[in-house]
């Protein structure tokens, strides 16, 4: 595998004003694959935005990382800014849930990404302006309307043009943060299948990062759960759906409402996420876990292999012999 | 399913709700004629007690208007309100005072519509206070604990005294029901309860919902999540610009789905189940602006299967021919 990007045991620190710190992300390690479709799920406060974040280097000043992002086999966090600036945008690009405070008001649609264009020295000019107006075509916004101000759009013209805008330099991996969580199902099926025709066509790598099973268990080949800052399990979304090995992601399933799952008990996750701005014992999920036994109140389980490209962070999957070596 | 055979609870006949467009500085110099936009236009409701019905449709469908004018906080410009077999639509403030308490409203976001400053017993006691009910003190804190009990906040010692920050999004939603059902109302409007909680404490507030529906409330529940109106509603109504354009018990909506819209809807709800990928049937474009509401039968100019008929003739709420049962209807001249 090329591994066209790789995260490897990314840690995400906030300094918390009363001078403690909160381990937002926790170990996590990823990999996406050119044209790799990878869903990140999880409830709130599970570390997933925090991890786009940090692998586009958005975090905020408060923040400290480690661990290391490979792009293309380059490490682009070790260096900080200087290291991700010329990746930004041109190889990585990200979108966001609230697509209005990733547009300026006061600028046309269209303008905004001759400007991105110009910046990254992609095109000048009137050539620019061609460029643009077949950006946002590529997106479904046909060439009048780039005219317009974001006001003047629909929300789903809004993330349409804001896709069109991570897309200007042409980068090879879309991260999308909840791309479309604000809309209408039948405006987010139309995004849905713009993300999915971009994949297909110009085999662009998406990372979406949402809290919508239904979303992941559609749009995406590979499907990764995180819980409490660290992944919990992973797999192709068929085996996260159909053989769970984490009781958190069986449970998070068992949440969803199904259009067609009448008869099915629709039961809440008990309990809350576990506060991360202090140290961890045993398994994360263990206080809201159904099947929690004996090494789960001081061992943390780590990730390890279920099967071809599954893994799941369960004692139930085993207790590995010298766990309790390395939990030390 | 509803025991109470006879009347509905609340019943809404034909309702029309318009607010008024603002014409701007250059529209009123040129005399530019007042447009208004019609956010309900002809709907007609029930629901029984004990049964929850589930109003659904895209934003800007006019679901949220509807159950403002059902509470009365909008005015109605025309149609029916019956609430207990009387007609409330055009009752004033003062008369309207006795009924509020028989009809109560939760709200989306349980970060905004709690007081931030209220610890949950204050919360909880606020309707009684406000309506002048409850009796003595004592009276009172007896009647916010059995309220926090039958929203499953238990035991309520535990919650009385916090305040909102301290609980969690789930715990939030069921301190603002539990105000509503401390005046013991018949009906209950819900605003999209869930959709800003988080997933895994979804189904505890829907379940909830459906508990207090089996113990005799009538529940209308506005929502967006036809996955969600699918597993916990009697019946489901499908809005589209102002008017209900498919109505039925909710399984026969779901799977026997007669109108265009609905069909095109329900295919695009994403499912769990990674195998059980459908092309969906996506509806290009968007909803018409509710100020130009398109000519006959107002989905047309979206609709994949629309005739020439369907841009003269607008459709009513009708029995369709292989429809299962009959109190399923739909608003489309070729069903």
């Amino acid at each position: 595998m090329s591994g066209l990007l790789q995260v490897e045991d990314l840690h995400v620190w906030f300094d918390l004003q009363d001078g403690g710190e909160l381990h937002a992300v926790q170990g996590v390690s990823l990999a996406i694959d050119p044209g790799e479709r990878l869903g990140l799920v999880g409830e709130s406060g599970g570390g997933k935005t925090t991890t786009a974040l940090a692998v586009m280097g958005l975090l905020p000043p408060s923040a400290s990382a480690a661990g290391r992002v490979l792009l293309d086999g380059e490490d682009i966090l070790a260096g900080g800014e200087a290291t991700i600036r010329p990746h930004r945008w041109v190889d990585i690009a990200i979108v966001f849930q609230g697509a209005m405070n990733a547009l300026n008001p006061v600028r046309t649609v269209a303008s905004q990404i001759v400007e991105v264009l110009e910046l990254h020295g992609q095109a000048k000019g009137a050539r620019a302006r061609v460029q643009a107006g077949e950006l946002l075509e590529s997106v479904g916004i046909p060439a009048g309307r780039g005219e317009r101000f974001p006001h003047e759009l629909s929300g789903g013209m809004r993330q349409r043009a804001a896709i069109a805008m991570a897309l200007s330099c042409r980068p090879r991996i879309l991260i999308a943060d909840e791309p479309t969580t604000a809309l209408d199902v039948m405006v987010q099926a139309q995004i849905l299948e713009l993300l999915d025709a971009l994949c297909r066509d110009f085999g662009l790598a998406l990372l979406l990062v949402t809290h919508d099973l239904p979303v992941v268990a559609q749009l995406c080949d590979q499907g990764t759960v995180m819980y409490a800052g660290e992944i919990v399990e992973r797999g192709s979304v068929d085996d996260i759906f159909h053989a769970p090995r984490h009781p958190y992601s069986r449970l998070l399933f068992a949440a969803t409402p199904d259009l067609d799952g009448e008869g099915d008990e629709v039961a809440s996750i008990p309990g809350a996420p576990p506060r991360l701005d202090r140290a961890l014992e045993g398994c994360p999920f263990r206080p809201r876990c159904d099947r929690a036994f004996s090494p789960c109140v001081s061992l943390r389980p780590r990730l390890q292999t279920v099967g071809e490209r599954h893994a799941a962070a369960c004692h139930l999957n085993g207790v590995p012999e010298d766990a309790r070596e390395r939990q030390r | 399913m509803s025991v109470n055979g006879n009347r509905p609870l609340l019943e809404v006949e034909d309702l029309v709700v318009r607010y008024p467009v603002a014409r701007g500085l250059v529209g009123t110099v040129t005399r530019t004629p007042k447009r208004s936009v019609h956010a309900v236009d002809g709907v007609t409701l029930s629901v029984r007690a004990g049964e929850l019905l589930a109003l659904v449709g895209e934003s800007g469908c006019g679901k949220t208007t509807t159950a403002q004018a059902v509470l009365r906080l909008v005015d109605p410009v025309s149609g029916a309100i019956r609430f207990e077999g009387r007609e409330i639509s055009r009752l004033g403030a003062r008369s309207l005072r006795p009924l509020r308490r028989r009809m109560q409203i939760v709200y989306q976001d349980p970060y905004e519509s709690l007081d931030p400053r209220l610890r949950v017993r204050a919360t909880v006691e606020e309707p009684l206070l406000i309506h002048g009910l409850g009796g003595s003190k004592a009276e009172r804190l007896e009647q916010v604990r059995a309220a926090l009990a039958r929203v499953e906040l238990s035991p309520p010692e535990l919650f009385l005294e916090r305040f909102p920050h301290e609980l969690s999004g789930g715990q939030r939603q069921r301190v603002a029901i539990a105000a509503g059902l401390v005046l013991e109302p018949k009906l209950l409007v819900a605003d999209e309860p869930v959709s800003m909680l988080d997933v895994s404490v979804r189904a505890g507030v829907l379940q909830l919902l459906d508990r207090l529906r089996e113990n005799g409330l009538g529940i209308l529940m506005i929502t967006h999540d036809l996955s969600t109106a699918a597993r916990f509603a009697d019946r489901i109504a499908v809005m589209y610009l102002g008017r209900i354009v498919e109505e039925g018990p909710a399984r026969e909506v779901i799977h026997d789905a007669q109108h265009p819209y609905t069909r095109a809807l329900l295919s695009v709800v994403p499912r769990r189940d990674p195998r059980h990928r459908k092309r969906p049937q996506i509806l290009t474009g968007e909803t018409p602006d509710a100020v130009r509401i398109p000519s006959g039968c107002r989905f047309h100019p979206r609709c994949p299967v629309a005739i020439d008929d369907c841009r003269i003739h607008d459709p009513e709420l009708h029995h369709p021919r292989d429809a299962r049962t009959s109190e399923h209807k739909a608003a489309c001249i070729l069903v």
